[in-house]
């Protein structure tokens, strides 16, 4: 394994600073929600969960629930002052606790208040709920036989004559592929801690990327002002688009109970309870019909996504329409038309998980460009390389964005080379041909992905910098810190735009009271936008220290020059301390607040057309396996990867992000599976029997590089790019090898579907022998 | 008559604790986070499969103290009677990082920082056993260790990478002045507890702990707390009374002679270890698959049979080594064959107030054939889908006697008789393991849940006999990190 940079104390942009919190982490001293201090009094909140996939509520006695030692109150949907709904979209159909019937397995029905959390899970059970059960869909196929509606608006994407283009083209195959869903798992579970205030106010702590969202849903439910509620988040233990919407039922529980009660309130679940009733990466049913010739080369494709996305819409509508974005992942499809169907199941609401639709879309694109060099005989990368985005003509995506920045042809060379592709693959190739009990494979995939909210309005952000007397520098912005490092190069950003170390700069925890109207932080867009919104703020101070300066010693605003170190004016070399003391003496404003948008960008829904991206990432990977063809178990030996992050902010930081990425997307494509019974119960809702990757799932050779000669052509932060959610899709290249290895078995095409379990292995080996 | 004490008392950090007010379902994490105010321990699961909530639990060994790691989610407070426990908070004294605490910064092993108290705590151990480990030993040492953000790549490079000597770290040079401490502390008493009606017992010896569970037949002995602990997380079960049996060295022997291993019903999968690796070298790797570190600390082979789970990892393969039981009940004992023991689905031979004392383990006829398979989604720290033990012993060419028995294919652990039959007396040859593949479908009619599908079970377990053959023959093996 490659050593990783070692952190530098300097703090230097583009240094591998370590992150901020590092030393506190490992000591243990770093506060989680669930660490902070109690106020006096606070007490502790349990959710009462359905027992029923679909039912009518037709009793509900929660007297003995009452009377249970240690509670000290019972909250339903007849408590909540205002709206009975945590919608994140405004649909109205997300309630806080259900009313009269019941839509999945784990929705919440009430809340027990207890003196202990313990006192309030023992309670939970003692709670008589009378159901008259409903017919219950938890499949998607199920959902699209019986014409189930959909949750929110479907999109289209098309160009051309697909009808015709897909008759014209000289060969053409069918598919079907169904994509798992994926459990965020953050170790963290959700939590939030309400301290009621004077007046309709209320403090909130809650672990959430979207604290702004918090706000605004605790005063929806609480039917007071958005001014009366305070949200603050100093970091979470790991989110991953988990954090995104579904922290706002607990926060609006924790809220309504502290105001209703005058006492602190917390709620965190059992992570059973949060497995079952918080939302997930959803699982989509895929069918396409794709047009190509002898050349492999795509003429037309036509695909459908249907996505299970639980009982309400949550974000399903973006997240569909993402996973159309990405359906063509690095390729150009001449005729095409995709459409989405988000389809209404009773299962747990699905939410945002990194890459927010985008990697199903880009795994269906892949299966594709396989099944396509399947029938040709090909090896797939030469099959992925006639049909990337390229000159005029083919540089259009199917939502009709010109790929203005494609470094793949380069990205991909390179790693050839470096991972020794055609050599491996070609003694892999011989090697299953001698047959045998133990088959391997390999495979090379790109990513292409499009970076931006492609809710055009939630490009945006602020940031508020205090420089204090002694030139210590308070930063504060809209975006979140839940591990990926953001405040890290926030702070970096901040600390080389005043030229002061890094340790000068104190990082403080995301409150809407210092920054308002927020968006997520997510769509890996955190330091783009609030890199951006904290330099604003910076180069304004720093403007106006600079005109103090230049008139204070008369030189030319030109030789005011903030150097690492210290502020350079003429010929002189002043110490920012200094230069920062003179200037408040001289009533020189030392505190701002910054802004951002994203120029250049727009979406027309409707019409299916725009630029909704202001630029995109790319990366690609190598990874090869074994498979053992008499029970499907596997091992990714190795794995190498070339991924871009434009001009790295922190090349520690970033790689850590593909890494950390490409690892969970594995996970996802291999070994996580979720399980849903007959009862519409999901039963893999725990780590004994929900199988995140562990240390030793990870490839003994793992050799990951970033593109370092990458700079990223829009004007970002310091020609930086997004690197949160773009590496998870390089694990397309795990579930390729596993299919070479499996398709190794015969000669039919193995049709392996993710998760790729021991069990899907041992099936796709089978059908390769003897066909669908 | 034991002497008997009404609190239990050990080391936390560098504090001695004596607590009276203990319910038998309190556990340790939530001592730590609410009566300590020591919150660096994390809790993620409360089931004993993150690790968020590592720690390290010593006892007192030959004048000084050994520290395994183990899940404070499960750890019941009650057992770590005459232990010294140690947090995360105790790592870094005087605001100095410990060794492998400073490798985890300079290697930027964190991100979230949530699992990271619970991975310092596994590779500390880790650590103080191997200082300079090999990739193989880290990712054993990290098997119960679950991290979601940095995909392992910079723990793992951060384990290799601990500067400094064990020998230096303070709970080794303290060793002695602890155990001195824990052993002022020992009364050889039986401690009784007990709060709101929650009743927790640490018998003296083995001996009181037939008395005291003769006078308390329907008692819950708790050994591990793997499995019992979950009731108590998950459940929220009355366990009372509990009678503790985890800290009775005597119940911990493994005893090596002629015959074969004797394993006292107490010993964890840990203490086992080193005895089965080396008697039975086909269990090497199978018995690492077994949890993770700290489950393999904390679990006991005799809780893994008496909790008659039809997906216990040992049951297969000890019964496919003929192993033998022995209960006891008061001063009376009996013997019989493990898979006698398993009645029906949760249903076991054990009798009110009767317990599993030890195993016996024969030593492997010479020239006899072994293996010993587990099938999960994931490799490590999985409860299996399917586990299966094989035993063949041959005569000349001909099989004379064949044990195959499979967890996770029927209700309880079972021999496949008819598969058995299909090869006893046969050449051993490809003929007739197809034999016994065809006969295995007369064996068993698996059902399908989350771990796996009916089909798949049956498809693998068919494979299984087929693998065995080919190993025998040298043809194939299993699948293994190591040969990238």
């Amino acid at each position: 394994m490659m050593e990783g940079p070692a952190p530098t104390s300097e703090g230097r942009l583009h240094d591998p600073v370590a992150h901020d919190s590092a030393h506190k982490h490992v000591a243990g001293t770093a506060v989680y929600i669930d660490d902070m201090v109690e106020p006096t009094g606070t007490l502790h909140a349990c959710l009462g969960l359905a027992e029923r996939a679909h039912a009518e509520i037709v009793a509900m006695d929660l007297s003995a629930v009452a009377e249970a030692q240690g509670v000290v109150a019972v909250l339903t949907a007849a408590d909540i002052p205002g709206a009975n709904d945590v919608s994140p979209t405004g649909k109205n159909d997300d309630p806080v606790f259900a009313e009269g019937a019941v839509e999945f397995h784990g929705q919440p029905i009430f809340a027990v208040i207890g003196e202990t959390r313990e006192a309030a899970r023992r309670a939970v059970s003692r709670a008589v709920i009378g159901y008259r059960d409903l017919p219950h869909v938890t499949d998607v196929s199920d959902a699209l036989e019986r014409v189930l509606p959909h949750v929110t608006e479907p999109l289209t994407l098309s160009r051309g004559d697909i009808a015709a283009a897909l008759a014209a083209a000289p060969r053409r195959l069918d598919g079907r592929m169904r994509i798992g869903g994926q459990d965020h798992f953050y170790l963290e579970g959700q939590i939030a801690m309400a301290v009621p205030g004077e007046d309709d106010d209320v403090l909130v702590h809650s672990s959430t990327q979207h604290p702004s969202e918090v706000q605004h849903m605790v005063a929806h439910v609480l039917g007071v002002p958005s001014n009366a509620v305070t949200v603050e988040v100093r970091r979470m233990g790991g989110a991953f688009g988990g954090k995104e919407t579904q922290g706002n039922l607990f926060a609006a529980v924790a809220a309504v109970a502290a105001k209703r009660l005058g006492r602190p309130v917390k709620i965190r679940p059992d992570r059973d309870d949060d497995m079952v009733a918080t939302g997930k990466r959803h699982d989509f049913l895929v069918d396409y019909a794709v047009g190509y010739d002898d050349d492999g080369r795509i003429h037309a494709v036509d695909a459908q996504f249907a996505a299970r996305c639980g009982f309400s819409a949550d974000l399903s509508g973006p997240v569909t329409d993402r996973a159309l974005f990405h359906a063509d992942n690095a390729y150009y499809y001449p005729a095409v038309r995709l459409a989405s169907r988000p389809m209404k199941t009773n299962t747990v609401s699905n939410t945002a998980f990194r890459g927010f639709g985008g990697p199903q879309g880009v795994i269906a694109a892949e299966r594709i460009i396989a099944e396509i060099a399947h029938a040709l005989g090909r090896d797939p990368l030469e099959i992925r390389k006639a049909n990337f985005y390229g000159e005029p003509g083919r540089d259009v995506t199917p939502y009709h964005q010109t790929v203005e920045d494609n470094i793949l042809p380069r990205l991909i060379s390179e790693l050839e080379t470096s991972a020794g592709y055609h050599e491996r693959r070609a003694e892999i190739v011989a090697e299953n041909a001698r047959g045998g009990v133990i088959r391997r494979g390999i495979a090379l995939t790109p990513v292409k992905f499009g970076i931006s909210f492609t809710a055009t309005w939630y490009n945006q952000a602020g940031a508020l910098v205090h420089v204090y007397r002694d030139g210590s520098v308070h930063l504060n912005h809209g975006g979140t810190e839940m591990g990926q490092g953001l405040f890290t190069k926030v702070a970096q950003v901040a600390a080389d735009c005043f030229g002061i170390p890094l340790d000068r700069v104190k990082i403080t925890a995301t409150t809407t009271g210092k920054v308002p109207n927020t968006s997520a932080t997510a769509a890996s867009s955190g330091s783009d936008l609030n890199g951006m919104a904290a330099q604003d703020a910076c180069e304004q101070i720093r403007r106006r220290l600079t005109a103090f300066a230049a008139e204070k010693w008369a030189v030319p605003e030109d030789e005011v020059v903030f150097e690492p170190g210290a502020v350079r004016v003429g010929a002189e070399r002043i110490a920012f301390p200094d230069l920062i003391e003179a200037a408040y003496m001289a009533r020189v404003h030392l505190s701002a607040a910054g802004f951002y948008k994203t120029p250049g960008i727009h979406w027309d829904r409707a019409a299916g057309k725009g630029k909704p991206f202001f630029y995109f990432a790319y990366g690609a990977a190598v990874s090869e396996v074994r498979i053992d063809t008499l029970t499907g178990e596997y091992i990714v030996d190795r794995v190498d990867i070339l991924h871009d992050v434009g001009r790295s902010l922190n090349p520690a930081i970033d790689r850590g992000q593909v890494e950390g990425g490409f690892i969970q997307g594995m996970g996802w494509l291999t070994t996580e599976e979720l399980w849903w019974d007959d009862a519409g119960r999901l039963r893999t809702h725990a780590p004994s029997t929900y199988k995140i990757p562990l240390a030793s799932d990870v490839p003994r050779v793992f050799n990951v590089t970033l593109a370092e000669w990458s700079e990223n052509p829009a004007r970002t932060i310091r020609r930086s790019k997004a690197v949160g959610e773009p590496p998870l899709m390089l694990a397309a290249s795990v579930l390729e090898a596993l299919s070479m290895a499996a398709g190794s078995c015969g000669p039919h095409f193995p049709h392996l579907d993710p998760p790729a379990t021991p069990e899907a292995v041992l099936m796709a080996c089978e059908r390769a022998r003897g066909g669908p | 008559m034991v002497a008997v004490r009404r609190e239990i008392r050990f080391l936390l950090n560098d504090t001695e604790v004596r607590l009276a007010d203990v319910a038998a379902t309190d556990t340790l994490l939530n001592h730590f986070r609410l009566a300590q105010r020591l919150t660096g321990t994390k809790e993620g699961c409360a089931e004993g499969d993150c690790g968020a909530c590592t720690v390290l639990v010593g006892r007192r060994a030959k004048g000084t103290m050994t520290y395994e790691p183990v899940n404070a989610c499960i750890r019941l407070l009650a057992s770590v009677d005459l232990c010294h426990v140690v947090t995360v908070e105790h790592l870094a004294r005087g605001g100095t990082l410990a060794p492998v605490q400073q490798a985890m910064v300079s290697h930027h092993g964190s991100q979230c920082g949530f699992c990271t108290p619970g991975i310092v705590m596994s590779l500390h151990a880790l650590w103080l056993a191997r200082p300079d480990p090999t990739v193989e030993e880290v990712e054993t040492a990290l098997q119960g260790n679950l991290c979601r953000c940095t995909g392992y790549r910079p723990i793992i490079d951060a384990a290799r990478n601990v500067s400094g000597d064990p020998a230096t770290d303070p709970l080794m040079v303290e060793g002695p002045r602890i155990a001195a401490l824990l052993d002022a502390l020992d009364d050889d008493a039986r401690v009784e507890l007990g709060r709101g009606g929650s009743r927790a017992i640490l018998p003296a010896e083995v001996d009181d702990l037939a008395e005291v569970l003769a006078s308390e037949p329907d008692a819950t002995v708790v050994a591990g707390m793997t499995d019992v602990g979950l009731w108590v997380t998950k459940a929220m079960r009355d366990i009372s009374p509990a009678v503790f049996v985890g800290h009775l060295e005597e119940l911990r022997e493994v005893a090596v002679s002629d015959a074969g291993l004797t394993i006292g019903a107490g010993a964890t999968y840990a203490d086992a270890a080193p005895a089965m690796a080396q008697m039975f070298p086909h269990l090497a790797a199978y018995w690492n698959r077994i949890g993770g570190w700290q489950v393999r600390n904390m679990g006991t082979i005799g809780g893994n049979i008496a909790n008659g789970s039809p997906i216990g990892d040992t049951p297969p393969v000890l019964i496919a080594l003929g192993t033998t039981l022995t209960l006891r009940k008061g001063q009376e004992r009996r013997v019989m064959p493990l898979e006698d023991f398993f009645l029906d689905y949760g249903k076991q031979d054990r009798q009110p107030g009767e317990f599993v004392e030890s195993v016996h383990v024969a030593r492997p006829a010479a020239g006899s054939l072994h293996a010993a398979y587990k099938i999960s989604k994931r490799r490590d720290e999985d409860i299996s889908a399917l586990a299966c033990g094989i035993a063949v012993m041959l005569e000349g060419d001909c099989v004379r006697e064949a044990r195959i028995a499979f967890g996770g294919m029927a209700a309880t652990p079972r021999r496949a008789a008819q598969a058995e039959a299909a090869l006893i007396g046969q050449v051993w040859s490809e003929a007739a393991v197809e034999t016994a593949k065809t006969a295995l479908t007369e064996d068993f009619a698996p059902i399908s849940d989350w771990r796996a599908g009916a089909e798949y079970r049956m498809k693998v377990a068919r494979n299984l006999l087929t693998r065995f053959w080919l190993e025998s023959r040298g043809e194939t093996s299993q699948l293994d990190r190591g040969a990238a």
